[in-house]
């Protein structure tokens, strides 16, 4: 079925439109973030202005974001890390044995409403005093990424063949010998995939950290609020802010899209 | 294996990639018996034993001990709470008080109700608009042409963007007064709006700001689905003459539609749960006149904000019904369809 010239015409506009409305935000964001404060209130010069990195000077000198991000990345990868050791097994297990009802208990997570456990998870670890510390925060990412691996790990063990398997042990390898030997190594790209998407959703997690974090590991999407003071907002700095928690995860997409793509559709056409 | 994943597809081409190589080094290491291989220690051997005979739960139970302990536990806790008077300080003493709370709640006319209204509204034209229009471009999607792999890139990017640095790009682009929107507004001779200072605008500003980075996600799920589709409907339905919304209507559709129910799904629950992109743009109690208070930063407010325990554990659980209802009813129409 060959397309025909006028829905190639239609179809070329159409999607330039969706194209634009999906980037322009974005390039208006970074745009913005090289302005100074005058410049984004001066309506006159939306597009003409002498770009300076005063804005970025603020964010990463003054309000502290070298420790911000370093928090981010740490919490992510500790989550992501964790999730894979814990979920990797795990799915594999409730793949091979088919363990519905097991795996349904840990896809639970991606429904419960994050408040639901803040408010347990805030009483226990108060009292513990331990909130505020990276601990807490990546148990409470973990609640994200760990579902998110074990779902993603799931679907992709259901579709390795068990025949390899099945050769290394009559080859006389044991099935944990097989698993870690043959399917392991078999599975690197799901666990590529499990592991970015579960680093992404870390790295973008806001509610857990505003609750959990304190004053010295707040994580990047919480320290953004820096520069919303309560009579004014540094327009400038915000944009900044907001560049740099954005821009690392847009240019890890553009790398490796295709594994993002697979996990974020993962089991979306099976039966 | 019918009707594998794209996903299981894609990454099974990837999987056979590594086959070959994987494969040598299963014929040529030499794995020799195992009598041979392990003459370790009796403990060792006794222990491997154990291990592989006990292997199915041995790997699921860390990750579920895991969930039972952070997930299972807090939401047990929050039933408990809903049932108590627990508010101020977390290790202040609080009373068993049956279900009061859930009185209060459910007689709350003020904060209570209108946030479930707002829940259900937000959920609905978000979900409707973002599966109309990710239908839309997911078709313009299916079929090859060039620069295809430019414009997914920039389907991408809304969406792994993070929610919250979304939500102040937005803001600046609403503002009224040195926002973008307004200017380009005025362009067509259109008078500056409020946007989100605005009390009836601001909950449909914010669907505008979620239909905007969650309409891809929608775009991808559904071009997973179309991809899986086999040609051959479609060449017999050309065949028989059909025309081209026929052919969507009657055959391309009725195929896709569990697909389009996963993408409801999955979408449905987070947008039920949306709490970052209200809170970026509009701060607690969502606004002043709590003009986008859903459920969930409604919830998040009587927690942190009040300190009123009790309640929000009530509100919460409520919440906590509504999306199990919704989901299981989803789940239920999807076997449906299957059958």
């Amino acid at each position: 079925m060959k397309p025909s010239r006028p829905f190639k015409v239609f179809r070329a506009v159409a999607l330039a439109v969706v194209v634009f409305s999906l980037v322009a935000p974005l390039l208006w964001m970074v745009a913005a973030s090289f302005k100074t404060n005058v410049d984004i209130y001066d309506t006159g010069k939306a597009f003409a202005f002498s770009p300076t990195p005063d804005n970025y000077d603020t964010v990463l000198q003054q309000a502290n974001y070298v420790q911000f991000i370093g928090n981010s990345l740490w919490v992510a990868l500790a989550a992501t890390v964790f999730s894979l050791i814990l979920g990797v097994p795990a799915a594999y297990s409730m793949s091979r044995f088919n363990m519905k009802k097991s795996a349904l208990v840990v896809l639970m997570a991606r429904v419960i409403p994050g408040v639901s456990l803040l408010v347990p998870w805030y009483y226990v670890f108060s009292n513990l005093q331990m909130v505020g510390g990276y601990t807490v925060l990546i148990l409470s990412h973990m609640f994200v990424s760990l579902p998110l691996v074990v779902y993603i790990m799931m679907g992709y063990f259901d579709g390795l063949p068990t025949e390899l398997e099945e050769a290394a042990l009559v080859d006389g390898l044991t099935h944990i010998g097989a698993f870690r030997r043959i399917t392991l190594p078999l599975s690197v790209p799901g666990v590529a995939t499990a592991g970015i998407l579960s680093f992404i959703f870390s790295w973008n997690n806001f509610m857990f950290a505003l609750v959990l974090s304190g004053a010295d590991t707040k994580t990047l999407p919480v320290a953004i609020f820096d520069f919303i003071g309560y009579a004014s907002i540094d327009w400038g700095g915000l944009m900044a802010a907001a560049t740099v928690v954005t821009l690392p995860i847009m240019l890890i997409a553009l790398f490796v899209q295709k594994y993002i793509v697979s996990g974020l559709t993962a089991g979306a056409t099976k039966g | 294996m019918v009707g594998l994943t794209g996903f299981a597809t894609r990454a099974g081409t990837l999987a056979a990639l590594r086959t070959p190589e994987t494969l040598m080094s299963a014929v040529t290491t030499p794995v020799s018996r195992p009598s041979e291989t392990r003459p370790a220690s009796p403990a060792a051997s006794a222990w491997s034993r154990w291990a592989n005979a006990h292997r199915k739960w041995l790997f699921a139970a860390p990750a579920m001990v895991f969930v039972a302990v952070l997930i299972i536990f807090p939401v047990a806790w929050t039933g408990y709470l809903s049932l108590t008077d627990a508010e101020g300080s977390v290790r202040a003493e609080s009373e068993f008080i049956g279900f009061q709370n859930y009185l209060e709640v459910l007689s709350d006319t003020d904060r209570f109700w209108p946030a479930v209204w707002r829940t259900i509204l937000f959920t609905g034209v978000v979900l409707l608009v973002e599966v109309v229009l990710g239908m839309a471009i997911a078709l313009l999607l299916w079929r090859p042409f060039r620069g295809e792999k430019w414009v997914r890139v920039a389907i991408l990017m809304p969406l792994v963007a993070t929610p919250v640095a979304v939500g102040m790009m937005w803001r600046l682009i609403f503002d009224p007064n040195i926002g973008m929107a307004n200017q380009m507004l005025s362009w067509f001779g259109i008078g500056p709006q409020p946007w989100l200072a605005g009390q009836n605008s601001a909950l449909p500003t914010t669907m505008f700001i979620d239909i905007w980075q969650w309409t891809p996600m929608v775009v991808l799920i559904l071009l997973a689905g179309l991809t899986s589709l086999s040609d051959e409907p479609q060449e017999a339905a050309l065949i028989d003459g059909a025309s081209t919304w026929q052919r969507f209507r009657h055959v391309t559709l009725p195929l896709l539609m569990p697909t389009v129910i996963v993408a409801i799904l999955l979408r449905g629950i987070d947008a039920l749960k949306t709490f970052d992109i209200l809170y970026a743009t509009k701060g607690r109690g969502g606004g002043s006149f709590h003009e986008v208070e859903t459920l969930n930063v409604y919830a998040y407010g009587l927690s942190f904000d009040y300190n009123d325990y009790g309640v929000s554990s009530t509100v919460l659980i409520i919440f906590f019904l509504i999306i199990i209802g919704v989901m299981w009813a989803l789940t239920y129409r999807k076997k449906g369809l299957e059958r």
